[in-house]
């Protein structure tokens, strides 16, 4: 097992309440900063950690902290972003359940460092017992002196506050999070500005994942230098990876970046295999990355084992790779049909779309449209080319990159699963049942080409 | 897609809605925690308090009552009311049961027990059982992909469901007939 | 002053601005050069915040700047983005941002009902214009199109939500020119909808300007006396004196009928100033203004274009065969 930096006490009793939390460690990175260090030197730890946005972008965290404007006067604001929506990713809300203070202890000392005097934590609304489990350690946390005014008689005054959503995916998007933040609704903004310049009410702003927040506790406490050593090259430290879908151990697992993808999905410390029958694709980091066949999960197109970290996964670029994304692991068995699960992911963002700009607005739902068709047997062969150049016009042509997310799923599907979809074609009777690939797996070429 | 329509001018629509007091003490607890004039920000959180209070629905009165105590323009409340998922802005039976249907729990199975649960129930996805008991609603991804398939009911996640375990729960629920909202605690 | 070229032409503007109105300067500057301006749906000078909606104004910024001249790895919208010095900008040199623009374009079509035959706004339609010169040849959307019912908002704006492209403009209006908005964007992704609150009158002294900054025929004014073709009126500019508003407006008239009074629109669609709804409404009468002289129009648009290309256009979009009768007639008319 690698180290574990976030669930190191995830099962040890009492963690939850702060006197658990705090018997086990909890709350030194506070003391560390608050006491001993400048804010500059918190920020330099984290660079140093070679620390990346656990939230699916992947952007260093201590350049993006180095961006935030700090205007004379103007308040600034650190804004966790635990909307988690993306399908597939659990892990902010497994690690807020059961640790609820390494969250905030990662905010108070994250603050100290970019100078903020409140944050938010913005929890999507269906998770609205996770914010109550949150309100509860906030109060524990404030009685105890770790928030409220001259915080360890540093001087350094800090409040926390939890924000709850309604059901939107778009409101984890930053821009759409801070508009929903100011009780509107939640349609990215146009950029620049970015939020670092203005972003909560106007005033420069940090968005960062839960996740990337608990990092910086381990960070601080034991320096950059020290997290930096896990990993490898620009993959440094540890990741939760929430892993569904058909594998014999679904959960959340914290690993070293640079497992190999083979022990991950294959190993019984992680995923354990497949759930009884062959594993045939595998969405690694959310629905927004491209989907890949399961041979090209395990080796990249040149022949070298993956490992799961940032480069390896997205090596070969979009005709061979994929990304880490937000760790929102999820695998499929042969049962599974590429085709039906293109629908669904499409559905999914057409759903989901905000609305504001035309691409992806229209571009969604009709590429739903299209698929449904597809699936069930109605479509034709130029619907997979029909559907090719839907996707390639709405990427790389929105606002925000939800339209992008909506586009690759289908590229990659189409990409590696073209057959697939051609049968569909093909054998449209067959499609009719809805489990047409648990009774007759797919097989490429084989019972294609013969029938 | 889950039809978004315009909320209801009719008789239901025009009931009328006002806050309980301990209500409203939250609504302003909640506005205190924004800086000055920012109380916007409470919106979404009081929106949630006054479906709550509405049935488990958004009436006009609702709406209208939220924007008086925000001091914003009815049609502010509006806008943000029908942008996101869990607002409803037609009643709802007793117990709204969000069954997710997203991917990763379709690869688990989830088309069978959504499936089940329409049959069972004699309603489509957004519909309501005739007794007014049950609203099913098929919503996206709600982070609990690893136990799938799963529903929400109120504020609780009923996870790594079976058609059996579907079953005893719906039992449970119609012997219970109590109802549950995203703000129990 | 930063310099940009726009699909080679150079021009200097003053720091800050856009890709958009920088091209807009060339086009001013020289007619010839005009085709260097992207369309724009939803960017509208006098309305802060607007733009980047539609997309349709997309570009490729080959060259950053002087300083950074790093390609920019996705099209932007000019309308939204600044220029820097030596910014190298291709719009219509680039046949890949072109195909872009196309896709744009058939998505702003695929729910549009293409009711132009009946649509108060044909003739002056910046979606036709659009249509026209970055369409498809052909629609390939088959699913049937979302449909709602034309609603009255007061007494004087009718919506038809049908034909709506969600540019925004209409709610900006109300945001920045009256005092209190009545009307918004409800619901989301491809379902929102423009909305008053439950049909709520949007009635304040400036409210009627919704309907000169909508591109398409969604808002459109309720007291233009008799459904008459755009073309077939005679507009000039005339001025009154108001308390209200400059009082500078055209006024539409058929003989001496004034049918419809509206703001005066520069050659790239946008009004000069913004007139009230007392004017706009109710001085329906050739007696209540001073009239200047005919109204140059200058607008690269159908009715510039002094032919109407309405049965073309709709071949080009594969919608069911206007009014034959109807054409007709229209043809007889312009001929003359
Ligand atoms: C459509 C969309 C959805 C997103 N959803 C989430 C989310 O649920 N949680 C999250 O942390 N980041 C999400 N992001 C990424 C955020 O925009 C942002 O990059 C992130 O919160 C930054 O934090 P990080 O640098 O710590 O990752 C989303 C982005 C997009 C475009
Ligand atoms: S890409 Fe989609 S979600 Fe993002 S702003 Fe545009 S319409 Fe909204
Ligand atoms: S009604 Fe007209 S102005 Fe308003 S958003 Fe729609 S198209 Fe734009
Ligand atoms: S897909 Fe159902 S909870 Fe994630
Ligand atoms: S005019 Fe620029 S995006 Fe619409």
């Amino acid at each position: 097992m690698g180290r574990q930096l976030l669930f190191e006490h995830i099962n040890t009793p009492g963690i939850r309440g702060l006197e658990g939390y705090r018997a086990n460690g909890g709350y030194r990175s506070v003391e560390k900063a608050l006491r001993t260090m400048s804010p500059e030197a918190v920020v330099e730890e984290v660079k140093a950690s070679g620390l990346r946005g656990r939230g699916g972008a992947g952007f260093p965290t201590g350049m993006k902290w180095s961006f935030l404007a700090k205007p004379p006067g103007v308040p600034r604001y650190l804004v966790v972003n635990a909307d988690e929506s993306e399908p597939g990713t659990f892990k902010d809300r497994y690690l807020m359940e059961r640790i609820p203070h390494i969250l905030i202890e990662g905010m108070i000392t994250s603050s100290f460092a970019l100078g903020a005097n409140t944050s938010y934590i913005y929890i999507r609304g269906e998770y609205f017992y996770v914010a109550r489990i949150l309100e509860q350690a906030i109060a524990e946390a404030r009685a105890a002196g770790w928030l409220g005014r001259n915080i360890l008689g540093s001087g350094f005054d800090h409040e926390i506050h939890v924000q709850v959503g309604a059901g939107a995916y778009i409101c984890g998007e930053e821009t759409a999070l801070l508009e929903s933040l100011e009780g509107k609704r939640g349609n990215p903004r146009i950029k620049p500005p970015f939020p670092a310049v203005k972003g909560l009410y106007g005033c420069p702003t940090v968005v960062n994942n839960v996740e990337t927040i608990a990092a910086v506790v381990p960070i601080v406490n034991d320096g950059g230098a020290e997290y930096a050593k896990i990993g490898v090259g620009r993959s440094t430290g540890t990741k939760l990876i929430s892993a569904g879908g058909n594998i014999k151990r679904p959960g959340v697992y914290e690993i070293e970046l640079g497992l190999s993808c083979d022990e991950f999905i294959n190993s019984d410390e992680y995923c354990g295999g497949v759930d009884g029958r062959a594993f045939k694709a595998v969405v690694p980091g959310g629905s927004s990355v491209p989907i890949v066949p399961y041979e090209l999960f395990l080796r990249t197109a040149a022949g070298e084992p993956r490992l799961m970290s940032y480069e390896s996964l997205a090596d070969g670029g979009f005709v061979s790779g994929t990304m880490l994304g937000s760790g929102g692991f999820y695998a499929y068995n042969d049962a599974q049909c590429i085709v039906r699960s293109t629908w669904n992911h499409t559905r999914f963002y057409h759903h989901e779309s905000c609305g504001q700009c035309s691409p992806c607005r229209e571009g969604t739902g009709w590429m739903e449209k299209v698929l449904e068709r597809l699936e069930h047997g109605e479509g034709r062969t130029e619907d997979i080319d029909l559907l090719w150049d839907i996707q390639r016009k709405i990427e790389g042509n929105t606002i925000c990159p939800l339209g992008d997310a909506a586009a690759w799923p289908v590229a990659s599907a189409i990409r590696h699963f073209r057959e697939e979809f051609e049968y569909h074609v093909r054998f449209p009777q067959k499609v009719k049942d809805p489990k047409h690939f648990a009774k007759e797996p797919f097989v490429r070429n084989a019972n294609f080409a013969t029938a | 897609m889950s039809a978004r329509t315009r909320p209801i001018t009719t008789t239901e629509g025009t009931r009328p809605f006002a806050f309980s007091e301990a209500a409203l003490a939250e609504c302003r607890a909640l506005m205190a925690r924004y800086p000055e004039g920012r109380s916007k920000s409470a919106l979404i959180p009081i929106l949630h308090i006054a479906q709550a209070e509405n049935d488990g629905w958004l009436s006009v009165n609702a709406m209208d009552a939220v924007a008086g105590v925000l001091g914003l323009q009815r049609i502010e409340v509006y806008e943000v009311a029908s942008f996101y998922s869990m607002f409803n802005l037609h009643p709802v039976g007793t117990y709204v049961l969000d069954v997710c249907r997203t991917t990763p729990c379709m690869l688990r199975g989830s088309d069978d027990v959504i499936a089940h649960l329409e049959r069972k129930l004699g309603v489509h996805c957004g519909g309501t059982t005739a007794d007014g008991m049950f609203t099913l609603k098929g919503v996206e991804c709600l982070g609990s992909c690893g136990t799938a398939p799963m529903l929400q009911c109120g504020a609780h996640y009923h996870e790594d469901l079976t058609i059996e375990r579907a079953d005893a729960l719906i039992d449970e629920l119609r012997a219970r007939n109590s109802r549950t909202n995203y703000t129990d605690r | 002053m930063p310099k940009v070229t726009i699909d080679g032409i150079p021009i200097e503007v003053p720091e800050g601005t856009t890709i958009l109105q920088a091209a807009r300067m060339i086009g001013e500057r020289d007619k010839a050069h005009r085709h260097v301006v992207p369309p724009a749906m939803c960017y509208y000078t006098k309305l802060e915040t607007s733009g980047g909606y539609c997309r349709t104004c997309i570009v490729k910024v080959t060259k950053g700047s002087d300083k950074d001249p790093r390609p920019m790895p996705k099209p932007v919208a000019s309308c939204r983005t600044a220029v820097m010095d030596g910014m190298e900008v291709a719009n219509t040199t680039d046949p890949e941002l072109l195909e872009a623009r196309k896709g744009v374009v058939e998505f702003l079509l695929i729910n549009h009902p293409l009711d132009c035959p009946v649509c108060d706004q044909a003739g002056e339609c910046h979606l036709q214009d659009l249509s026209y010169e970055n369409g498809k040849a052909a629609s390939r959307y088959e699913f049937e199109r979302r449909t709602f019912e034309p609603v009255d908002i007061g007494d004087s704006i009718k919506l038809h939500m049908n034909r709506c492209i969600l540019c925004y403009r209409c709610v900006k209006v109300a945001d920045q020119l009256t005092d209190g908005r009545v009307h918004g964007v409800i619901n989301r992704g491809d379902v929102s909808e423009i909305s008053t609150y439950i049909s709520q009158a949007v009635e304040n002294d400036m409210s009627g300007n919704m309907i000169d900054v909508c591109p398409v025929g969604a808002l459109t004014d309720r007291t233009f006396r008799f459904s008459s073709r755009v073309w077939f009126t005679n507009p000039v500019d005339a001025h009154r004196e108001c308390g209200t508003c400059a009082g500078k407006a055209v006024l539409w008239l058929k003989g001496n009928e004034v049918l419809r009074v509206t703001g005066r629109k520069d050659q790239w669609g946008e009004v000069e100033d913004f007139i009230c709804n007392t004017c706009r409404f109710d001085k329906k009468d050739l007696n209540a203004w001073k009239v200047e002289g005919p109204r140059k129009i200058d607008r690269h648009s159908v009715i510039g274009q002094g032919h109407y290309m309405l049965q073309r256009k709709q071949q080009l979009l594969n919608a069911p065969a206007p009014n034959v009768p109807e054409i007709a007639k229209r043809k007889e008319l312009k001929d003359r």
